[in-house]
């Protein structure tokens, strides 16, 4: 009986532990929101950074390419273009192939340890740093593909795309090296999203007697395609964004042209070219490009999200 | 009666055959550079590691018959990668733990689980402009401009939505009894989370934690107007507060030299960072593997 009596008065907590608790949880949450502070403070800072530029150029700055420190004139619009074009024309081959590598994994052609060691091996390529893709471009891939380019310049100069003489560094490599950087991204989520889809849609079109690639491409891909979608724009994000690897191939050149022989420039380049050495308003023009890339990607990244939401599987 | 067996005419056996050979030359064009690529970088950078190469400062380029060894760049970057993990893991663990254990799905965790993706996307170079505005010319940590530190601090933000999403999905995965039998002899919510989920979801989020490292590690972008590069050793705590090199940076800076010597010092890093970067995700890997296999017994 007393003993029970000692245990009812300590049935309550001590005043320390519920002040460690309440301790620990609003810990954890000033922790949480460290994220939207970075993000906000982000945004702020290159806003204000950019401020400056922004009030002398407008939107002036986005369409003309004149970049001269020397008479203070600035326009990225040869950094802008060359980030959509690599990007976009990167997506343009990384789709197909990638696309194409996952349904091939994602079948029964080889056995399941061959296609499981290629899934996980292309898994492991998205882990190599893009600054070694740039060496290995630099080394490797431009001098390889050098012939080719002569004979593309060659046989089809007269179309703008191939019109200048391939010296050395151009897009066209920035847009292959960032092929193979995308293709690991494209191809695991593709594989993943064909993975998801059930086992009896496919039963399902079999058995009505449709053939392999007539269920692949009415059944199995249509579920999947928000899936892929997501992981295309996913990949859309990282390839404006990427820097390293592109910088080193691109040859990093503010002069305009529609051909993809000659050398070229995206926001990213420009930024790791010029950011160290810059004062004046050429930072301010800097942040000005750099914001304008935030703005793309998070436009690319958020939709990506929205897909991922709106049409995400219902089976 | 014909129509029981294969035929091979039939026009939908004819396209089959043809979207499977054009899967199987996708496959192959994908995977062959892939494979080529990996064979190179080891076998080129692998020839060229000698010991000096461990112990010695990098040679300012010009002096092409020996360019010296990455001693400072292998020494900055575990330095610079573990500022960032001391920042990083903190913070999003603990933002992980609020997400999954203390909201209710609410706007505010439904915002930050939206802001830890978009911060995900945000371009590694955006992260370096940032800590260089914030940091770097302000010259905020005690008049150094740049730093191992500022370096550290960019890399971290590249790590944290990695580190929270890693600890959020992590948690969710311990099963909901847990929590109960805990609270339930009267544990109180925090031992509940710092001796039981916490521990039970241990291996997966160390997981996501070391992948995020390992991906920090060869991250460059951040790191070239921030920490910049040094040629000179470390040799001391001071030494943060100065320019740092890593081995990202010595790859970018060497490969762009006319330099045999200095390209060759570049393959070499490369060896060595993509060689403890893919060897740490294997072992990621074969851990994970393992983990499933002995919770489905």
């Amino acid at each position: 009986m007393e003993e029970k009596l000692t245990l009812f008065k300590n049935r309550k907590r001590f005043g320390i532990e519920k002040n460690i608790d309440i301790i620990f949880k609003n810990t954890t949450l000033v922790l949480s929101s460290f994220v939207a502070i970075i993000l906000l403070g982000i945004f702020l800072v290159v806003f204000f950074q950019s401020f400056e530029s922004f009030s002398r150029y407008g939107l002036k700055f986005l369409v003309t390419s004149e970049w001269n420190p020397v008479k203070d004139e600035y326009g990225a619009f040869t950094a802008i273009y060359g980030t959509l074009l690599t990007s976009f024309l990167s997506l343009l081959i990384t789709i197909p192939l990638g696309v194409g590598t996952a349904i091939f994994i994602t079948e029964d052609f080889v056995p399941k340890i061959v296609r499981e060691i290629i899934g996980s091996f292309v898994e492991l390529l998205a882990a190599i740093p893009s600054v070694v893709l740039g060496l290995w471009a630099i080394f490797v891939m431009e001098p390889f593909f050098r012939v080719f380019f002569v004979f593309l310049h060659n046989f089809f100069g007269w179309i703008p795309l191939f019109s200048t003489e391939p010296t050395g560094r151009n897009s066209l490599l920035a847009i292959l090296i960032l092929v193979v950087m995308l293709l690991p991204i494209v191809t695991s989520i593709a594989r993943d999203s064909l993975n998801q889809v059930p086992k009896k849609l496919r039963n399902a079109a079999y058995g009505i007697g449709a053939s392999r690639w007539k269920t692949i491409f009415s059944v199995i891909l249509p579920a999947a395609l928000s899936g892929i979608m997501a992981g295309v724009l996913l990949a859309l994000g990282r390839a404006m964004g990427e820097t390293m690897a592109v910088t080193m191939i691109i040859g990093n050149s503010n002069a305009f042209s529609w051909s993809l022989l000659s050398p070229g420039y995206t926001i990213s380049s420009m930024l790791a070219n010029q950011f160290g050495e810059a004062d004046g308003s050429q930072v301010s023009s800097l942040f000005y490009a750099a914001f304008v890339l935030m703005i793309l990607s998070l436009v690319v990244n958020i939709f990506a999200q929205w897909l991922v939401k709106k049409f995400s599987l219902k089976y | 009666m014909n129509s029981l067996y294969y035929q091979k005419r039939l026009s939908r056996n004819i396209g089959d055959k043809f979207f499977t050979s054009l899967s199987v030359i996708c496959a192959l064009i994908a995977i062959l550079p892939l494979i080529f690529l990996v064979t190179y970088i080891l076998y080129k950078g692998g020839s060229q590691i000698t010991p000096e190469l461990f112990t010695l400062e990098p040679n300012p380029p010009g002096d092409d018959l020996d360019a010296g060894g990455i001693n400072p760049a292998l020494i900055g970057t575990l330095i610079i990668t573990s500022i960032a993990s001391i920042i990083a893991i903190p913070v999003g663990v603990g933002g992980g733990i609020y997400l999954a254990e203390y909201s209710k799905g609410g706007a505010f965790s439904r915002f930050i689980r939206f802001g830890v993706n978009v911060l995900a996307g945000v371009p590694s170079i955006i992260a370096g402009v940032f800590i260089y505005a914030l940091i770097v010319s302000t010259k905020i940590l005690f008049g150094s401009m740049y730093s191992g530190l500022a370096g550290g601090m960019a890399l971290s933000i590249l790590m944290l939505p990695t580190v929270i999403k890693t600890t959020d999905e992590g948690l969710k995965l311990v099963p909901n009894e847990l929590r109960y039998a805990s609270l339930g002899v009267g544990a109180s919510m925090y031992t509940t989370i710092l001796k039981v989920t916490l521990p039970s979801a241990f291996r997966s989020i160390a997981t996501g934690v070391v992948l995020g490292i390992a991906r920090a590690a060869g991250e460059t972008a951040p790191l070239i107007f921030t920490a910049l590069f040094s040629y000179y050793y470390i040799t001391g705590f001071g030494d943060l507060f100065y320019e740092m090199g890593s081995l990202a940076v010595l790859i970018y800076n060497f490969a762009l030299e006319p330099y045999d010597a200095q390209n060759k010092l570049a393959w070499a890093a490369s060896f060595i960072l993509v060689l403890s970067i893919l060897s740490v995700n294997i072992f990621s890997r074969i851990l994970a593997a393992f983990t499933e296999k002995t919770k489905r017994v």
